[in-house]
């Protein structure tokens, strides 16, 4: 009996510390690869032991300290303001619909609700904040689009406010002579302490991780936060090289001219070092928050 | 119960307040999620934008007549579900197995240690993937051509622009983001089985094998098929980070790599074929929609509390 679960248990250490391996190794690899010299990538590839060790691409960085300032300026800010505003968005939206004696209560949750369910696609999205809100090239645009608020982050906070605040509690409150706005900011909102770092920690790692914005709403490189930067980089790179044959000379001039596979390994690098520094910080909540989405 | 009586009047304006918070949420979705619901007419026109959205002509089903004509509107949906059924099978399977192994663990810290660090690869964006799998993969320089295949001594794959490997690519970089997340969900269910069942059955002489088979696996099955009826409400839609940053949108591999979200980006900001993309856009939240309505109609059918409505 006992040899079984030991068994089984060292089935479950060698699994689970191959996948925990798989995890992390790949990241190793990229900042081993951004600390080698362009010689020794080229000769061996990408490798975890380079015959020969550079901060060529650091130093390269070094000379476009103002773009990737600037950039990280741009993804720090849009992280900030985005998590605040979609914090308080959601949950002074959640409050009211928690409550079960406002009228109409149920059609505004099922407006909630729909958003989950049915969506009109990027084409339709893209011309309406394009055509008609014209945020192409703003702050707006790395801001808004998708990311501010969802349905499903609202109807979780909504089920925290309905399952862990007693009616009670507000009903005193109102006795009191509190007003519903005095209630949700010096009762309720304290009470949800857990629930918002639960979702201002998943905003905030949306909004420092997107892309996708910036790839469709701006394309003046003034605007660009870090992960843009990174995406626009690839394509660049895609459209030298498949065009280098058609455009001759000029064409080779500009790939030279390129960042190294080392710097794109840098650049990389430093997209991800925050959080990979962080991460050790705000793990037990990351995974704990997982659970929380899971039950509805 | 008296005060209620005479502040009837009031009542009215009691939930003022109320209403005055939700309006910048109710003005977000409006804009962000109710507009572009309407705004789906588009695919209907030829759009012409020295017309404008609204003076361009009607065309009726144009858009998406020749949208089916093409060989693109097959390729792109039979990619699409089925690089979601791998995922869907094989992402249960993996996360169920990997949830069992991680219960095994007695040890708090080890446990601990483990579930941080596989969820990690959920918490980097795709851009860094797209590199990490390029440091993978590359002709010249990639890890596996300059370091596993010739220790295998297999010859250098162009990975890039073959075709027949990125089913298998995809669904690994897919599994390896994914399963983390999906164990930890898994890993709650089981912990919250009751001790007690694992301990009669040990009682009883049960294996291990057989404890998972007949007590684990039963008990969650709730969660396992809520999760994958969502997956399957969800089939027609993929994550575009995948399927646009992996592929490095090499035209060699479209066949096996492009789904419908890669299809309507292209159309709308590579080769601005509007009413291409817009069709397919509608094709796609069509579908999708009713496929939620049916995936939750199943879970009603099965178990009316895990239904979403």
């Amino acid at each position: 009996m006992l040899n079984e679960s030991k068994v089984m248990r060292w089935i479950s250490n060698t699994a689970l510390g191959l996948f925990a391996a798989a995890c992390i190794v790949p990241f190793a690899l990229l900042i081993i690869a951004s600390f080698s010299s362009e010689e020794s990538i080229v000769r061996q590839g990408y490798s975890f032991f380079p015959e020969q060790f550079s901060l060529k691409a650091y130093d390269y960085l070094w000379l476009h300290h103002l773009e990737l300032g600037r950039a990280y300026g741009i993804t720090i800010l849009i992280t900030v303001i985005g998590t605040a505003v979609s914090l308080a968005i959601t949950s002074m939206l959640a409050y009211p619909l928690s409550r079960k004696d406002m009228p109409m209560n149920r059609v505004w949750t099922f407006v909630v609700f729909f958003t989950m369910l049915f969506n009109g696609g990027l084409v339709p999205t893209y011309l309406i904040y394009t055509q008609i809100f014209d945020i192409k090239n703003t702050l707006f645009g790395l801001l808004l689009p998708g990311l501010l608020m969802n349905g499903f982050n609202i109807l979780l906070v909504r089920t925290f406010f309905l399952t862990s605040i007693p009616p009670a509690l507000i009903e005193a409150a109102s006795i009191d002579g509190a007003g519903e706005i005095k209630i949700f900011y010096r009762i309720i909102l304290p009470l949800s302490v857990p629930i918002m770092a639960t979702i201002g920690l998943f905003q905030a790692i949306a909004y420092w991780n997107d892309w996708f914005n910036g790839l469709i709403y701006i394309t003046d490189t003034k605007m660009f936060g870090i992960q843009t930067i990174l995406t626009k980089m690839v394509m660049d790179i895609q459209f030298l090289t498949s065009n280098s044959n058609a455009a001759g000379l000029n064409a080779g001039a500009a790939i030279a001219e390129l960042p190294s596979t080392s710097v794109r390994m840098a650049i990389a690098v430093i997209g991800v070092l925050p959080i990979l520094i962080a991460y050790p910080f705000f793990q037990k909540y990351f995974v704990k928050g997982i659970t929380i989405g899971a039950v509805k | 119960m008296r005060q209620l009586s005479y502040n009837v009047k009031n009542k009215k304006f009691k939930y003022l307040p109320l209403y005055l918070l939700m309006i910048p949420g109710l003005i977000y979705l409006l804009i962000n999620n109710y507009l572009p619901m309407f705004g789906m007419f588009i695919a209907f026109k030829n759009i012409n934008f020295t017309k404008g959205i609204f003076g361009s002509d009607w065309v009726g089903f144009q858009n998406f007549k020749y949208l089916f004509q093409t060989s693109d509107a097959f390729i792109i949906t039979r990619n699409t579900i089925l690089y979601n059924a791998a995922f869907i099978i094989l992402g249960t399977i993996f996360a169920i197995a990997f949830a069992i192994l991680l219960n095994e663990i007695k040890k708090k810290v080890l446990s601990r240690f483990y579930q941080s660090v596989i969820v990690l690869p959920h918490l980097i964006s795709f851009v860094v993937i797209g590199y990490l799998a390029y440091a993978g993969l590359s002709l010249e320089t990639g890890f596996m051509n300059k370091t596993i295949l010739p220790f295998l001594g297999i010859d250098p794959i162009s990975w890039y622009t073959e075709p027949k490997y990125w089913p298998f690519i995809l669904t690994i970089i897919h599994l390896w983001k994914s399963i983390g997340f999906n164990c930890i969900i898994f890993l709650a269910s089981i912990i919250s089985i009751d001790t007690e069942y694992y301990e009669a059955a040990t009682l009883d002489g049960a294996s291990k094998w057989a404890q998972i088979r007949s007590i684990t696996i039963p008990l969650i099955t709730p969660v396992i098929v809520m999760l994958t009826l969502l997956g399957i409400g969800r089939i027609f839609y993929s994550d575009f980070g995948l399927f646009y940053q992996v592929p490095m949108n090499a035209g060699f591999i479209s066949d096996t790599t492009s789904v419908i979200d890669t299809y309507v980006y292209k159309g709308l900001m590579v080769s601005g074929d509007m009413g291409m993309a817009s069709a397919a856009g509608v094709y796609q939240s069509i579908v999708g929609f009713i496929l939620v309505l049916g995936a939750n109609l199943i879970v009603r059918k099965v178990s009316k509390d895990n239904a979403l409505f």
